[in-house]
Order: structure tokens, then C-alpha cells, then sequence
């Protein structure tokens, strides 16, 4: 090889990662910078920033020690909800759904997202409010049901949110599967169940992984549904930085405590692409 | 020595910079400045040459949109149709929660907004940060101060000059579903017992530290604007031993109200009006411990893109007979005694719109200082993320 190809590879390579690289640069490195100076900051006498050189604001993050708890609770939990709700779906359209409408099926999954996750949560305040579902429930005589404003409405608009994000990457893996292995399975006189259990649901997971990690990672950031659906009562973390940035205008404070959930979910992320590697990497060795 | 042009003038340079001093510090009325200086004359004259400052072209230097930041079911939308038939100006609305909220935006920049309606307490502090414009009351000729109350209106003046005109003035009391609710709920001291026991998960409080906060340190006998840390701390004890009991903390609190969701709630005047009209069950009471007395005005920001469609919605909303729909609509009190006369009996002889003096008594206006107290602002994200 020349080293005039070795040039023009190069700088094909660097053309392409340029665009990618700029916008990363700009909307993600830049601004994370701009966090870590502001999160050993000050606030200024009238809110806002100023310049300073302390960590009392990484000192005073146990002051928000309840809605960190809520989110690491209610995010895993959420995630996982979904996952036991999705992937039953993901199975149905991947396996046993009639390949002439599979398409149709999976962009039904899709649809929702033509509208507004906004509008969709305010449709539920009105389905659990007192003149939805309760007030159905007083008509057989359960008086008196409190729906809306709970934990309980946070989890349920959490899983109708991110359902979605779940079914796809489950779905995907699971389309992949090769079925002459089911077949070879009941062969060597495997029962459904331990099929399921012996070879669809290992294969399948590295997409349970993804989508694990992809609902846990959005819903630790989640503001809208606990806003409007928990009353502003079942409080995450993205509802303390909105508080701070918008009604204290403590922005070093929120700085910290932004800067602590990135690294929070890094942590995560790193511990589920592991997981997930391993799974697949140990799978494969298996089959070959 | 022939006689130089300028003495033919109607009024000297050095009359003409007394008298605006005079106008400035309020000793002379705009009339008699317009009329001594002959400004108004060569106005008048001016304004009737095609093309300089006649309508059509005023309109033309407007633009097309403009952008308002102001409160939830504060305003009568066909004011905004109307203006906009008028001038071509369509205006955007931005609603917002707290006084809190909208100075972070300003603080932050890029708004957009081209008038906003910020509450009396806040204004010395957008003027100190330098936020707003001194207003050109030359461009809001339809603003007459003297038929103002002055009471409602001197916090939009400060240093002697105007900041901030009136837009209407009200009350933060209790409202309450009296078909829910059988206790009578007459004090704060009323709310916060009755929010953990016949209202238990039926009560509303605001997300707003002025009144959450003020109403709780009034309910313990203090004053609505105490910034000291061993009444703050007494508050927030009480405001966390609610808080399980609440149905939820929202200014936003009509649509639960209506829905009766909710049988509770820290709540407006005009909010409290137009629950009652609509549904005469919910009735609106202030506390005899005290509370809140306020008035809103419209501020220019100094960053606002189109002042030019800022200045023509003010005046527009400064005529007597437009201000009289927003009143009809929105159910606050006016401060201007031109608006009064225009309003209809059913509107003056409602006592959730115009109470009673003596109600009135027990009642605080905010102080500048809690909007910036950080001791405030932290208080009430500690209750939040309780």
C-alpha cells in the first residue's frame, strides 16, 4: 500500500467522522465543560452564577437524596415493567405473527409517537382524574379511589410512555433468531417451555439488554410524567434540576447535580453493555 | 443683530429641558407638558402628513408577531384577535407558574418576549438587574396615571420613573368546594388543619415559594414575607407534615378544581371568580390571619425584539374599553377608575372581585426580598423533592 492511499484513507475517514464529531463537540462536549466550572460555582446574590472555587454545592447533593432514591427506584422498576410487558409483544410480531402483516403490526407500535408524549400523559390525567376511572369504579360501589398523583399513575404513564423503545430492540434480536435452532431443539425432545427458556430468550437477550438500558438511561432524565401525572408530588431528579434552574436559579447547584446523574448514569450503562457483552460473547462460544 | 429662528420657537431649548425635568418628576401633568412645549400641536400636525406617522404606516412598522409572557386564564383571547385584526400583529402567549420562572428566563436571555406581566414585588429587582426598559410613556398615551390607584401602582415606579404600568390587582385566598368541604375554612390556620384531615389528598398549594411559603409562616402567626430562618424553619415543618396529605402542588389548580379532583386549593382572585361563576359550589375566602394583596403590571424587556408591537399592545390594553373585556374575562379587580366606570354592576358588586376594606386589612403585598432570598427558594425545592 502507498502512502498516497494511506493519505486519501485517512482523510476520507476524517470527512466522514468531521460532521459527527463537530456536532458532539458542540452541543455535548462544550456545554458538559460549561456544567463542571458552573457546578464549583456560586450563586450569585440575585440567582444565576458566579465565579467560585468550592464543592459545597456537591456537599449539599445529599438535600436531594429523596428524589435521587425515587428515580434509581422507579426507573428500574419502570424499565423492567416494560420489559415484562414488551416482550411477550416483541415475541407475538416476530415469531408468531403473520409474516403478510408483521409491517403493519410493528408501525402500530410506532404510531403513538406521531403524537405528543405531552398530549398523551394529559390524556391520562384525565383517565385516572375523578371523572375516569374512579368514578367508573364508584358506579359498582368502590367509592372513593385515588388514582392520579401516585406513584402508582407515575409507574403506569412511565410504561405507556416508553413501551415502544422496549418492544423494538426486543423484537429486532428476536427477528433475527434463526428458527432452524427452535426446530433442532423439539428435535432433541425439548418441551416449548424449556425451548423458550434454553434458546429463544438467551439469544433474545442482548436486545433486552438495549432496551433495558435504553428505558432506564431516558427515564433516570424523565421530568413530564411525574410533573404531570404524580402532582408534582412523586419527584425525580429532573424535576429538582427544572426547580433549581427555573425557580431558584441555583444553576451551580443544578450544575452539581446534573454533572452527578451523568456520571450516575455512565455507571449504568457501563454495567449493562457489560452484562450484555458477556451474555452474547458467552452465547456465541456456545454455538460455534 | 437680525433675530435668530429659534426665537420664534414656541419654547426655548433651556424652558423646553425644564419642563420635561418638571415632567419627569411628576410635578406637571403630560397634558400640560404637550400643550406648554407645542409638542402636541406639532404632533396633532404631524400625525395628519400621509405617510410619517399616519396609521397605516405605524401599522406597517409593527411587523407581524409579537410575544407575550403572562399567567394561566389571564387574559380574554379575543383581546389578542382583536389587536391583530387591528394591527396585523399576531401575539404569541407564553403562560407561566411563577415570577420565579419568568426571571430565569430573563436572566437567561433569548425570551423573545416583547411585554410581559411581572408582579409588584418583582420590579425593583428586574430594574436593578437591568432587565426592562424605562417606559416611553409618549408611545402609551392611552395610560393616564391619575385615574390610577396609586396603592396598586407605585411599585411600578421606581427612582421616579416608570417602569411597569398597572394591569389589575388581586388577592391570593383560599378556594374551597363547600359540597365537599363542611368545616368552615376561614383562616390559613383553617386550611393547612383541614388540608390533613376533612381534605385529606384534596388540597392544593402552589408551586410558587411566595404564597406556599408566606401562607404557611401566616398560618403560624407570621408575617407572608419573613425571611427569617427560625420562621422559615417553622414553616417548611409544617409544609413537609402537609405535603403527604396534599393532592398536589400546582398553580395550574383549575382544571382539578373543576374536575373536583382537588376540594381545595391556594387560589386567585380571578381564578377564584371564574371557579365560582362557573360553579357557584367552590367559594373563595381570604384568610382573617392574612395572605396576599398584589397587583400585576406590563414591563417591557430590555431585550424584547419588537418594542415597536410591545408599546401598540400596551396602549391597546391601556384603552378603558379594551382593559374592560380582559376585567369581564379574567375576574380581577381594576386598578384604573376609568375601567371601573365601564365595568357592569354584577362585575363591581361581586365581593371575591371587590371584597370588603376590612378584608383587605390583614392582607401583605410581597417584599422585593423574597424573590431573591435564597433561603426562600431553597425552602421550597427542599418541600418539593421532600
Amino acid at each position: 500500500m502507498t502512502a498516497a492511499t494511506n493519505t486519501k484513507r485517512n482523510l476520507v475517514t476524517a470527512a466522514l467522522v468531521a460532521p459527527a464529531a463537530a456536532w458532539l463537540m458542540i452541543f455535548l462536549v462544550l456545554p458538559f465543560i460549561a456544567m463542571l466550572v458552573f457546578a464549583f460555582g456560586e450563586r450569585a446574590p440575585e440567582g444565576g452564577y458566579q465565579a467560585a472555587f468550592t464543592f459545597a454545592q456537591f456537599a449539599n447533593l445529599p438535600t436531594r437524596a429523596a428524589a435521587f432514591w425515587n428515580t434509581l427506584i422507579l426507573a428500574p422498576i419502570g424499565a423492567l415493567a416494560c420489559l415484562l410487558i414488551a416482550y411477550p409483544v416483541a415475541y407475538y410480531l416476530a415469531v408468531k405473527a403473520n409474516p403478510r402483516y408483521r409491517l403493519i403490526l410493528v408501525s402500530l407500535v410506532v404510531v403513538p409517537f406521531w403524537t405528543s408524549l405531552l398530549v398523551r400523559t394529559y390524556a391520562w390525567m384525565y383517565i385516572l382524574g375523578s371523572r375516569g376511572i374512579p368514578n367508573l369504579l364508584s358506579m359498582i360501589g368502590i367509592e372513593d379511589v385515588r388514582m392520579l398523583n401516585t406513584p402508582g399513575a407515575v409507574l403506569l404513564g412511565i410504561v405507556y410512555g416508553y413501551l415502544p423503545l422496549m418492544i423494538m430492540p426486543v423484537y429486532v434480536s428476536l427477528e433475527k433468531l434463526d428458527r432452524r435452532l427452535l426446530e433442532a431443539s423439539a428435535d432433541l425432545g425439548a418441551k416449548p417451555v424449556s425451548t423458550f427458556f434454553g434458546v429463544t430468550l438467551p439469544l433474545s437477550l442482548p436486545g433486552v439488554m438495549t432496551g433495558v438500558a435504553l428505558v432506564t438511561i431516558l427515564l433516570l432524565g424523565e421530568y413530564l410524567i411525574p410533573q404531570l401525572l404524580g402532582g408534582g408530588k412523586v419527584f425525580f431528579i429532573g424535576n429538582a434540576l427544572v426547580d433549581l434552574f427555573l425557580q431558584s436559579r441555583n444553576w451551580p447547584f443544578g450544575s452539581a447535580i446534573a454533572v452527578t446523574l451523568v456520571a450516575v448514569v455512565v455507571v449504568v450503562l457501563m454495567v449493562a453493555m457489560r452484562i450484555a457483552f458477556r451474555v452474547a460473547g458467552t452465547r456465541q462460544v456456545d454455538l460455534v | 443683530m437680525s433675530k435668530w429662528y429659534r426665537e420664534n420657537a414656541p419654547i426655548t431649548a433651556d424652558q423646553l429641558s425644564d419642563e420635561l425635568m418638571r415632567l419627569k418628576r411628576g410635578s406637571v401633568t403630560r397634558r400640560h407638558f404637550l400643550g406648554v412645549t407645542g409638542l402636541g400641536l406639532a404632533t396633532a400636525v404631524l400625525a395628519r402628513q400621509p405617510g410619517l406617522f399616519n396609521s397605516t404606516a405605524f401599522a406597517g412598522d409593527l411587523g407581524t408577531q409579537m410575544s407575550i409572557a403572562t399567567w394561566p386564564n389571564y387574559h380574554d383571547p379575543a383581546t389578542f384577535e382583536a389587536f391583530q385584526a387591528a394591527t396585523g400583529v399576531a401575539v404569541e402567549v407564553n403562560v407561566f407558574g411563577s415570577n420565579e420562572e419568568m426571571l430565569a428566563k430573563l436572566q437567561a436571555g433569548g425570551t423573545g418576549w416583547d411585554l410581559f406581566v411581572p408582579t409588584n414585588y418583582t420590579i425593583s429587582t428586574y430594574v436593578k438587574l437591568g432587565l426592562i426598559d424605562e417606559l416611553d410613556l409618549s408611545k402609551v398615551p392611552n395610560y393616564d396615571a391619575s385615574t390610577e390607584t396609586a396603592r396598586f401602582t407605585n411599585e411600578g415606579v421606581v427612582d421616579g420613573k416608570t417602569y411597569a404600568v398597572p394591569k389589575n390587582w388581586g388577592t391570593t385566598g383560599i378556594a374551597l368546594n363547600s359540597a365537599k368541604i363542611k368545616k368552615p375554612v376561614t383562616s390559613w390556620k383553617d386550611f393547612f388543619e383541614i388540608a390533613m384531615t376533612e381534605a385529606d389528598g384534596r388540597a392544593m398549594v402552589h408551586d410558587y415559594q411566595l404564597t406556599t411559603i408566606g401562607n404557611a409562616l401566616v398560618s403560624l402567626g407570621y408575617s407572608f414575607n419573613s425571611i427569617k430562618p427560625e420562621e422559615l424553619a417553622k414553616a417548611e415543618e409544617l409544609l413537609i407534615r402537609v405535603k403527604p396529605h396534599l393532592y398536589a402542588i400546582n398553580s395550574d389548580y383549575q382544571p382539578s378544581m373543576r374536575a373536583t379532583d382537588a376540594w381545595m386549593t391556594m387560589c386567585w382572585t380571578n381564578d377564584g371568580a371564574q371557579l365560582n361563576r362557573d360553579m357557584p359550589e367552590i367559594q373563595f375566602v381570604l384568610g382573617k390571619d392574612g395572605g396576599e394583596i398584589w397587583s400585576d403590571f406590563y414591563a417591557i424587556p430590555k431585550s424584547a425584539a419588537n418594542k415597536a408591537a410591545g408599546y401598540a399592545l400596551l396602549n391597546y390594553l391601556m384603552t378603558p374599553e379594551n382593559a374592560v373585556k380582559e376585567h369581564i374575562a379574567n375576574g380581577a379587580p381594576t386598578t384604573d377608575s376609568r375601567v371601573m366606570k365601564l365595568l357592569p354592576a354584577e362585575v363591581t358588586s361581586n365581593k371575591i372581585v371587590y371584597p370588603d376594606e376590612a378584608s383587605l386589612t390583614p392582607l401583605e403585598f410581597g417584599a422585593a426580598v423574597t424573590l431573591t432570598d435564597p433561603g426562600r427558594a431553597e425552602l421550597m425545592a427542599r418541600f418539593k423533592s421532600a
